[in-house]
């Protein structure tokens, strides 16, 4: 894959811009249009771009762990959100909620229904990478 | 066990004297499932069978395999494991509850007999043993099932109080007694048992003789009482049993090896343990009561006698052994004394237990007699291979080994056993001696279990002596033909072995399992034809045509929906529809999958217009990325899509497509228009700030209502992703190796062909 400058430039702009907003969807997601899934959706898009840019080891340098490890361990949080209640002795998966005032964010509401959500962004991210990193290889010379 | 037995012993006394202790915890309330166990006679004596020959069992494996041995872990867990499913066995008051204990005792069967893992033909000899019992335990499934729904209750004590009858029923019990009869060893399938041999003796000792496989005479027994008047089941019973305790004494007669002479007589004792207990008589129930307590004594201090042997001398062939030379009597003696208990020598609590088996058949109805004949014919085949055990074990002068394939040098010696090793087998004949000469002293125990089983028992009298009377002739008669049929040697054995009747059944099960691997070769060959296009084709086409099906057979039409809401409609559809005829007309891979994007955004769109931010937002995000992602793929196809060369598969294609067209449209415009019930969304709205804590009502049901479904997506998304990456991994390192110089490997290239819109 030839690298092009338009699209170096171009990606580096837009692919922090992208991981800031596949962010804002996470957290914004209880209440706005949103949510783990979608925000795992975009920043698995940009990471495509940068593959599409620089090719893997561009998504390397910025996720330095193995696309399976970042699923696992999404897949460990949304369960142990799920498992955590069942030690505090409630029903399996039962949410909590929070509001405290924070200095700069004013009055946050949480829930740990977030912290499920983020489980659900790291699975989604994680396969996303797995699928560049299977199939991003080298084009095969059949078809080149 | 040791708390086991000591609990059991202290208890003893309340359940002898006919007191039923139960216990009961809720397992699945939603599905009305209960652990029931219930504590009666017979279950008492079971228990205390299990848990005492259990203690035993440990100690002895303690000298056969010393500290030091590897793989005891391998060998204890699932041992202790077995001890438990087998208490939970006898004690399960509940049908479903002794389901799962049974298929516990096979599943744990299978790990010791297959716990010398780097032999091929102990793996075997598992795998058969498994085979057999878990086919026989998926039967008995069906069959519990049946009776449970028919008697309307799965407690075993209230089912047995009110039997239910009719066909079903008679069903049920068929099913039933196929996994009885498997798990116990019965013609035809008997052969797994000697093969289970394979296993260390201790092993063989405890589930093998004395407690697994007694669990299909246990549950014989406890339903004889109720059923054996319903449908097939006492001729069943009666015959199978009969012609195990042949087959099974025929056999033990022409074995070399002191284990495999035990195991098939074990198979030959169980027959007639099967047609004492499901004859369904309550004078033979009794019999059966303490034949079971005897063959459970005698033959687990025999297996260990041959355990003892095997360790010192290094051989079980009773061709090669010519005396142990001195300090073995104390083995020796418990050898003797056991194996006389198995022939019924009087004196001996075998003696005991057959008298009262003949006695109960001589006083039975007229068939009774028929069955008694073969019953006295089966022991003289018993007083036969007991008489050649204790020869093969004593004798010092036999013919010259044949030198065959897997016999042993001759041995003449052996540094007899420490005390510890010789001791398990000599608790259990302490019993077998004692009850022999004073047998009331089980009385109480026997009589609990008998009366457990059927109350028409009435108080049970074991008595060494009752007089000059057809029963002691039997007996005695039984002896001397038995004597005479080890004199006149296995020749007469050996020649009624080759009769095919008798021809080892296993034979049958390997070609029934060839002809099964055949079978499902040729389905996987049918099913499974590599072609992408026709999966595609069947599953789209089954999507289409059952959802058709229910429709025409159930029409109704509730008019046409609107079909236009707002403008916007008409431009969103003109671009899916757009998009569609592009993807199916253009020659070009990329371009499709691009055309097929077009599609896609379109449907986000529509999303927008109807004010589902949430969705389309999705929508959009997914359509991106599975362009990207059809970016990498496409880079290992060709360029462009092959036409077809042959005019009939596309029309054939042609076809498929218009039926699933047709068919998905006529389904949106009924489903449109038939809504019945109430949509759930509303309640969904109400309650997302309050109990979700979230205004975006859809993540809240996505992350808070709808948790576990979400859980249940990310789980099988992340295991089909594991799944068909490993895939595409391992094929392109295969393509990969087999051209080498070709550089990297194209991704399924035998899909190439045939891959086309």
């Amino acid at each position: 894959m030839k690298p092009s400058v338009l699209v170096d430039v171009t990606v580096q702009i837009v692919f922090p811009a992208a991981l800031v907003l596949s962010l804002y969807f996470l957290f914004a997601g209880h209440n706005q249009p949103g949510g783990g899934f979608v925000g795992g959706l975009v920043a698995g898009a940009a990471l495509a771009l940068r593959y599409v840019a620089r090719g893997y080891p561009a998504v390397q340098a910025v996720v330095p762990v193995p696309p399976p490890v970042v699923a696992g361990i999404g897949l460990l949080v949304a369960l142990g959100t799920a498992a955590v209640p069942l030690v505090l002795g409630d029903e399996v998966l039962e949410s909590a909620k929070a509001a405290p005032e924070l200095p700069v964010l004013g009055t946050v509401n949480l829930t740990s229904a977030l912290v499920f959500d983020t489980g659900v962004y790291l699975v989604v991210v994680g396969l996303v990478m797995a699928v560049l990193d299977a199939f991003g290889g080298e084009p095969p010379e059949a078809s080149s | 066990m040791l708390v086991a037995v000591a609990a059991l012993v202290a208890r003893a006394p309340e359940v002898v004297d006919g007191e039923v202790l139960t216990e009961s915890w809720t397992w699945v309330e939603g599905l009305g499932l209960t652990v029931d166990l219930r504590l009666d006679g017979f279950g008492l004596l079971m228990a205390l069978l299990v848990s005492g020959i259990g203690l035993l069992v440990a100690v002895y494996a303690v000298g056969y395999f010393g500290h030091h041995a590897s793989g005891l872990g391998r060998l204890s867990g699932p041992l202790v494991l077995f001890a438990g499913a087998m208490l939970g066995l006898v004690l399960a008051d509940h049908l479903l509850v002794l389901y799962v204990c049974w298929e516990l005792t096979s599943v744990t069967s299978y790990l010791l007999i297959g716990w010398d893992d780097r032999n091929a033909s102990s793996r075997g000899a598992a795998l058969q043993a498994i085979i057999v019992t878990g086919a026989g335990g998926l039967c008995l499934l069906g069959g519990l099932v049946l009776l449970g729904q028919s008697a309307g209750t799965y407690r075993l004590s209230e089912l047995l109080a009110d039997p239910p009858s009719g066909t079903t029923v008679s069903v049920a019990l068929v099913l039933v007694l196929l996994g009885a009869l498997t798990k116990s060893a019965q013609v035809p399938f008997s052969f797994w048992l000697p093969g289970a041999m394979a296993a260390p003796t201790p092993i063989s000792a405890y589930l093998h003789s004395a407690t697994m496989v007694k669990a299909g005479v246990y549950l014989v027994a406890r339903l004889a009482p109720a059923f054996a008047d319903v449908g097939v089941w006492r001729p069943v019973v009666v015959v199978v049993g009969l012609a195990t305790m042949l087959v099974g004494g025929l056999r033990a007669l022409v074995q070399h090896d002191l284990k495999l002479l035990l195991a098939h007589g074990t198979v030959s004792q169980l027959g007639f343990l099967v047609v004492l207990f499901g004859i369904g008589l309550p004078e033979a129930t009794a019999a059966g009561v303490a034949l079971l307590l005897a063959h459970a004594l005698f033959k687990a201090a025999l297996f260990m006698v041959v355990g003892i042997v095997d360790h010192q001398a290094h051989t079980r062939d009773l061709r090669a052994l010519r005396g142990l030379g001195p300090g073995w009597w104390p083995v020796l003696g418990v050898a003797v004394a056991s194996a006389a208990s198995m022939a019924a020598v009087p004196l001996l609590f075998g003696f005991i237990a057959k008298e009262k088996a003949y006695d109960a058949l001589l006083h039975g109805p007229g068939w009774a007699g028929v069955t008694l004949v073969v019953v006295v014919a089966g022991s003289v085949l018993t007083v036969g291979y007991s008489a050649r055990f204790v020869w093969g074990l004593l004798a010092t002068d036999k013919p010259a080994v044949p030198d065959v394939p897997g016999s042993s040098a001759p041995v003449t010696s052996a540094p007899p056993p420490p005390t510890g090793f010789a001791l398990p087998a000599q608790v259990l004949t302490v019993p077998t001696v004692v009850l022999g000469v004073l047998p009331f002293l089980a009385d109480g125990i026997v009589g609990a279990a008998a009366a457990a089983l059927d109350p028409a028992v009435g108080d049970v009298h074991l008595k060494l002596w009752h007089g000059l009377n057809a029963a002691l002739a039997l007996s005695a008669l039984t002896l001397g033909l038995g004597a005479t049929v080890f004199l006149v040697g296995g020749r007469l054995a050996e020649t009624a072995a080759r009769l095919p009747l008798l021809a080892p059944s296993s034979v049958g099960f390997a070609r029934s399992l060839r002809a099964l691997n055949r079978v499902a070769d040729r389905t996987t060959s049918v099913v499974q034809s590599g072609s992408l296009p026709a999966y595609l084709g069947i599953i789209v086409l089954v999507v289409a045509l059952v959802p058709a099906l229910a429709f025409a057979a159930d029409p109704s039409w509730s008019g046409w929906p609107p079909l236009v809401d707002r403008p916007a409609h008409l431009a969103v559809s003109v671009l899916v529809v757009a998009g569609a005829a592009a993807a199916a007309a253009l020659r070009r891979r990329f371009a499709a999958v691009l055309a097929l994007g077009v599609v896609g955004y379109a449907m986000a769109l529509l999303f927008v217009v109807e004010g589902a931010p949430d969705l389309a937002l999705t929508q959009f995000a997914i359509e991106t990325l599975s362009v990207v992602l059809f970016v990498l793929v496409l880079r290992f196809l060709p360029d462009r899509f092959e036409p077809s060369r042959l005019p009939r598969r596309r029309a054939v294609r042609l076809g498929v497509a218009a039926v699933v067209g047709v068919t998905v449209t006529a389904a949106t415009l009924v489903a449109t228009g038939s809504r019945t019930s109430e949509p759930i969304a509303a309640g969904f709205v109400e309650r997302s700030v309050p109990e979700g804590g979230g205004r975006n009502v859809v993540n809240v049901i996505l992350v808070d209502f709808r948790a576990l479904d979400t859980m249940g997506e990310i789980t099988v998304l992340l295991v089909a992703a594991v799944g068909s990456l490993t895939l595409a991994g391992s094929a392109a390192t295969y393509l990969r190796r087999r051209e080498p110089g070709g550089g990297r490997a194209r991704l399924a290239p035998s899909t190439r062909a045939e891959d086309q819109p």
